[in-house]
């Protein structure tokens, strides 16, 4: 029976920053055939940013995003940088630490963010609860540093905006220590759970091959066995002055992806504790007041991959030309081989596991043919997942009996 | 890879600039740009990271960005599209996936034609939004 249904997702959900449409072709439970749509959202920033003069633009593209809110303006202060020569020759030893510190700090809370969301789509709403408990202290360091919890305005060409005080050291690395127990209770929770590993394991398959040619990048590609990592391969902030290990998973699956993101949490840690003893006095700000005419590109490693920006000046006081390229854009292409031949119960896991900020599974009509045709909530989506999840756990308990 | 890259392409490159340890900029003709993309991507194996496309007083410009992982350098591709009336140039889209996306956005946003291109239809802008009518071109403005 070729009995195709079409399961619109999407577009929008208000409370999350990427709307996405997804419309499933599916023949029973398989899916066949995805179609994205995006542009929801389209905020035309990089046509903003040639009216906003170079100290303006990194409260613009801080803007682009509130859960990587570092990466842009960071990836931004970059290309002017290459520019002007290189980050390390402009900017002062001591802004370095605390722009690497700022990095890290939003990749812990942002993958578990992360986690949290994968573990609610599966139906594991304790993993949901306990990622954002714990989330919650990762973001009050943000507010002792930078005075907020989102959108940090922490950088600008040449520097940072705010010292890390001395006396604020012991309470950030007490909040560090706090933290890795947590840590070491998701690994446990994820790695070792029979459960999660049927679930997740063999979902959402991106082949080494496929990551290739669909050019995704960080944890997405790092999952599909890519060692890449912009942190290590052209090393920005202090990344080349401290230990730290790439993670890299060979499966692809959302398994992988999940691993991954766990694992690169105990390296951030490590990394900000190696900042924080590490980091010299002196001054934060070169204070750099004329950009000259040239181009300059800047990459970051974001929690989700690599974040591009691409400036080009003619020596005014306004680039002429933007270019921003946030990972989703290449990584959300890429779900359209990831959910095809899955099910529609594994699709929402899937098309989350890129983690592109993606939750818009608010409505949702389910076709079939023109003649007949359903309204469900995402909420739906979500109980088939559930579904899903519940019935594995019996096929283990049944099995072990 | 530079002298790799030098040695295969030959004359086809015009502006060989090496602005930076990290940052490598030259410039082929419109005409060669597939056969450019496809033996860095294909044969070379860089990660196309993205392109970008700019409107400047004398013509269309395209950068194409590969990034070569491993050693962490960066080979941006630069193509010149004199005609801004009817802007062509081939699509790389049919040698890998990946730029599909990139190159619809160039076209809806600047109004460059990618011959060959499988799906070129709009990509960010509203279903409304006039057609002929391209946010990055400055023809507006002084």
């Amino acid at each position: 029976m070729s009995h195709k249904v079409i399961v619109p997702i999407g577009p929008y959900h208000p409370l999350q920053e990427e709307p996405e449409f997804f419309q499933l072709y599916v023949e029973g439970e398989k899916v066949v055939d995805i179609d994205i749509i995006i542009g929801y959202n389209h905020r035309g920033i990089e046509k903003l940013a040639e009216a906003k003069h170079f100290d303006q633009v990194p409260y613009l593209v801080e803007r682009i995003c509130g859960i990587c809110s570092s990466s842009h303006p960071y990836a931004y202060v970059l290309a002017v940088e290459d520019l002007l020569g290189t980050e390390a020759n402009v900017v002062p030893e001591r802004a370095l630490y605390i722009r690497t510190i700022i990095d890290e700090l939003q990749r812990i809370h942002s993958h578990l963010l992360w986690l949290g969301l994968a573990g609610h789509f599966i139906g594991y709403n304790t993993v949901w609860m306990w990622a954002w408990k714990y989330r919650e202290p990762v973001l009050d360091m943000f507010e002792m540093i930078t005075g907020n919890r989102n959108n940090y305005a922490m950088f600008k060409v040449g520097g940072v905006r705010r010292d890390i005080k001395d006396e604020d050291v012991p309470f950030l690395k007490k909040t560090l220590d706090e933290l890795v127990p947590a840590l070491d209770m998701f690994k446990g929770a994820v790695m070792d759970d029979p459960v999660i590993q049927a679930r997740l394991k063999k979902v959402g398959v991106l082949t080494k091959q496929q990551a290739i040619d669909w050019c995704v990048v960080g944890p997405t590609a790092r999952a599909s066995g890519l060692n890449m990592d912009v942190r290590r391969d052209e090393p920005y902030g202090v990344f080349d002055r401290v230990d730290w290990n790439v993670i890299v998973e060979k499966d692809g699956d959302v398994f992988a992806k999940t691993v991954v993101r766990v694992l690169e949490m105990y390296e951030s840690v490590s990394i900000i504790r190696q900042c924080l003893s590490k980091m010299p006095k002196g001054e934060i700000d070169a204070n750099i007041k004329d950009i000259p005419p040239g181009e300059g590109i800047g990459r970051v490693e974001a929690p989700r991959w690599e974040c591009f920006h691409y400036i080009k000046s003619d020596g005014t006081n306004r680039p002429i030309r933007h270019k921003i390229r946030a990972p989703s854009f290449m990584n959300v292409a890429s779900d359209k081989v990831a959910a095809v031949g899955g099910t529609i119960s594994d699709a929402t896991l899937t098309l989350a596991a890129v983690d592109p900020c993606y939750c818009c599974t608010e409505r949702v009509e389910v076709i079939r043919k023109s003649d007949d045709k359903k309204i469900m909530n995402g909420w739906d989506l979500i109980k088939l997942s559930h579904e899903k999840t519940n019935k594995v756990k019996e096929e283990l308990l049944n099995g072990r009996a | 890879m530079r002298d790799k890259i030098k040695e295969k392409l030959g004359s086809k490159i015009k502006d060989w600039k090496e602005q930076s340890a990290r940052r490598v900029y030259f410039t082929v003709d419109k005409k060669d740009i597939v056969e450019t993309v496809k033996f860095l991507f294909r044969d070379l194996g860089m990660r196309f990271s993205i392109a970008s496309g700019s409107d400047t007083p004398e013509a269309l410009e395209i950068l194409y960005h590969f990034s070569n992982d491993p050693s962490g350098e960066f080979y941006s591709v630069r193509v010149f599209i004199e005609d801004k009336n009817n802007p062509e140039i081939d699509s790389i889209t049919p040698l890998f996936p990946g730029a599909e996306w990139i190159e619809r956005e160039m076209w809806e946003l600047i109004g460059i034609k990618f011959k060959g291109h499988p799906n070129l239809k709009r990509l960010l802008l509203a279903d409304e939004w006039p057609e002929g009518e391209y946010p990055l071109r400055h023809k507006n403005e002084p």
